[in-house]
């Protein structure tokens, strides 16, 4: 546990040293930012005009005409950010040589995997934890509902663990950085749209597919309901993702 | 305190060592000599447990390195071909970051990185970005990294090259320092690293031992010589004529400034050589023996020698 600190802190500064850190984080919320006022602004105007009908003003409701597309928007930008976070972390050690230092000090592959994968979602954390701020304004100033802005917020750190996993394993799989995030985005653009085979029928291998997508999970969690279904998905399959990583440097070791 | 028993490594098809054992006692230091692509950096990623090996044993401060590998590690300092270092980081906090995850307890991790800063003349750089110091730094750095855990057994892959003449005696200078406190392992291409550093010496070629033992012992096989090379005031054919002459010599000929005498083999005629050259005033600069361990390397380089 303690072997595992030790590698999540020096990630940590690895990620704070350089402009990585500062520039992901900028610029993600730049869009972020610019996502939530074009729909305040969207959704002000709509209200409004809403509220003039009575059988409309019923349906005014921030969570879904605010949040949920926020959230929508927020996971699309992740597939584009995720693979920066995760090109680096095992890549770089093999290009550089470092790996040479880790699998000769009393570290056993499971600690630095973990390592690695908690360093990166601390990253995200934060950077989700920035764009909460955002949503004080709606807090202040309307009245949404909290449970469903938390379990969106719940998908979206869930979402945000399985691109990681994701990320990690391509990293292993190369000392290229590039190649590493291109896989990584192909991958992640793939599991956005698989649910859409079932928009032509469903049944059989669609259903299948349509479940390793995490849109529709997401889509869940977004809306606000929180179902074990979805949270057993992203748990199930971020730990495969960490258990591809551990097997593909297992086996290279031992080629 | 280092034993390796009949160790083999196979990637696929290509075999990288095979069979190899040998020994080294502790508080020595050893060099493993051979040229590229020999089997040296192969052999130390096996003992520090980089690289799984096809077969054989190998034991480090007692540990099995396949059994205990963690032990292994904790016993062992290693320095790679390619020094693992965080180009971000200062070197300060790079060494505080190897004491952590070498599992040096944290009360002594300051007194530790301290410790190496000082041993390896890392003061005037220590808050210094890696990426900022020179390369003789970086190897330094290497070298203070291998030590922060303060191991029983140091192994050092190539810990000279790519450095100038300076740096490089300044390391080996380094490396000397280490001696009693700590059993080396070093490799080399170059065989005055290993008559200069070392006290013993395995030469391996193509993954294959070719020799080993105390440089003294080495030496002391090669005492008898059949052959010698002479450097004199001037050193042409008239000069080696007068050597031809000497009852028992069977040639010498003008090679480069030198000349090389030799004679059959089971005699000796150094002294004889020595006499010729001073009672014709000839002007003896320097002598020595064609069979040295550099003539042993080379024969095993050019594949002109199996064991």
């Amino acid at each position: 546990m303690r072997n595992i600190w030790s590698l999540v802190k020096k990630e940590l500064r690895a990620y704070f040293s350089s402009p990585i850190a500062y520039v992901i984080i900028a610029g993600f919320l730049l869009l972020v930012g610019y996502f939530f006022y074009s729909l305040v602004a969207w959704f002000n105007a709509a209200a409004m005009q809403m509220a003039q009908n009575p059988y409309y003003a019923q349906q005014v409701n921030i969570n879904e005409m605010v949040f949920s597309p926020l959230f929508h928007n927020m996971i699309i930008i992740l597939v584009l950010v995720a693979p920066l976070l995760t090109m680096r972390l095992l890549a770089e050690e093999k290009k550089g040589g470092t790996d040479e230092l880790l699998f000769t000090s009393p570290l056993s592959v499971g600690e630095i995997v973990l390592g690695k994968y908690i360093a990166a979602l601390i990253m995200w954390t934060i950077m989700l934890g920035l764009t909460a701020l955002l949503s004080i304004f709606a807090f202040a100033y309307g009245n949404p509902e909290l449970a469903p802005w938390l379990t969106g917020y719940l998908g979206l750190f869930l979402t945000g663990a399985l691109f990681i996993a994701i990320g990690l394993f391509f990293s292993s799989l190369t000392e290229n950085q590039i190649v590493a995030a291109f896989l990584t985005v192909v991958t992640l653009l793939l599991l956005l749209v698989l649910n859409w085979v079932t928009s032509s029928g469903g049944g059989g291998w669609r259903t299948v597919l349509s479940y390793l997508s995490f849109s529709d999970h997401f889509g869940d969690m977004a809306r606000g309901i929180l179902d074990t279904k979805d949270v057993a998905y992203y748990l199930t399959f971020s730990a495969f993702g960490l258990f591809l990583t551990h097997s593909v440097i297992q086996s290279r070791r031992w080629r | 305190m280092i034993e390796v028993r009949e160790l083999t490594k196979r990637y696929g098809e290509l075999v990288a060592v095979k069979d190899l054992t040998f020994e080294v006692e502790a508080g020595r230091i050893w060099g493993l000599l051979g040229p590229n692509a020999a089997g040296k950096t192969t052999t130390m990623r096996i003992l520090t447990g980089y690289l799984p090996a096809t077969s054989g044993r190998a034991t480090v401060a007692g540990y099995d390195v396949f059994d205990k590998p963690d032990d292994v590690k904790r016993s062992i300092g290693y320095l790679p071909e390619v020094v693992p270092l965080y180009l971000d980081m200062t070197v300060e906090s790079y060494l505080a970051f190897v004491a952590e995850i070498k599992q040096v307890p944290k009360a002594k991790r300051k007194a530790a990185v301290a410790r190496v800063v000082e041993s390896a003349g890392l003061k005037d750089v220590g808050r210094r970005l890696i990426k900022n110091i020179s390369r003789g730094y970086k190897q330094r750095v290497g070298i203070a990294q291998a030590m922060i855990h303060d191991p029983k057994v140091l192994v050092l892959d190539e810990p000279t090259i790519g450095l100038d003449p300076a740096q490089i005696r300044e390391i080996r200078e380094l490396i000397r320092g280490l001696r009693g406190g700590h059993t080396i392992l070093l490799s080399t291409h170059i065989l005055p690293e290993v008559t200069q550093v070392c006290d013993g010496v395995v030469i391996i070629n193509q993954g294959r031992l070719m020799a080993s033992g105390s440089l003294a012992d080495l030496a002391a096989s090669f005492e008898k010589t059949d052959g010698v090379l002479i450097r004199l005031r001037r050193c042409g054919a008239e000069e080696a004529g007068l050597f031809r002459g000497l009852p028992g010599v069977e040639k010498a000929v003008v090679e480069g400034d030198e000349i090389r005498i030799e004679w059959s083999r089971g005699r000796d005629l150094r002294e004889d050589v020595a006499r010729l050259a001073l009672d014709k005033g000839l002007g003896l600069k320097e002598m020595r023996s064609v069979a040295s361990i550099e003539d042993l390397y080379m024969k095993i380089v050019s594949g002109g020698l199996e064991q």
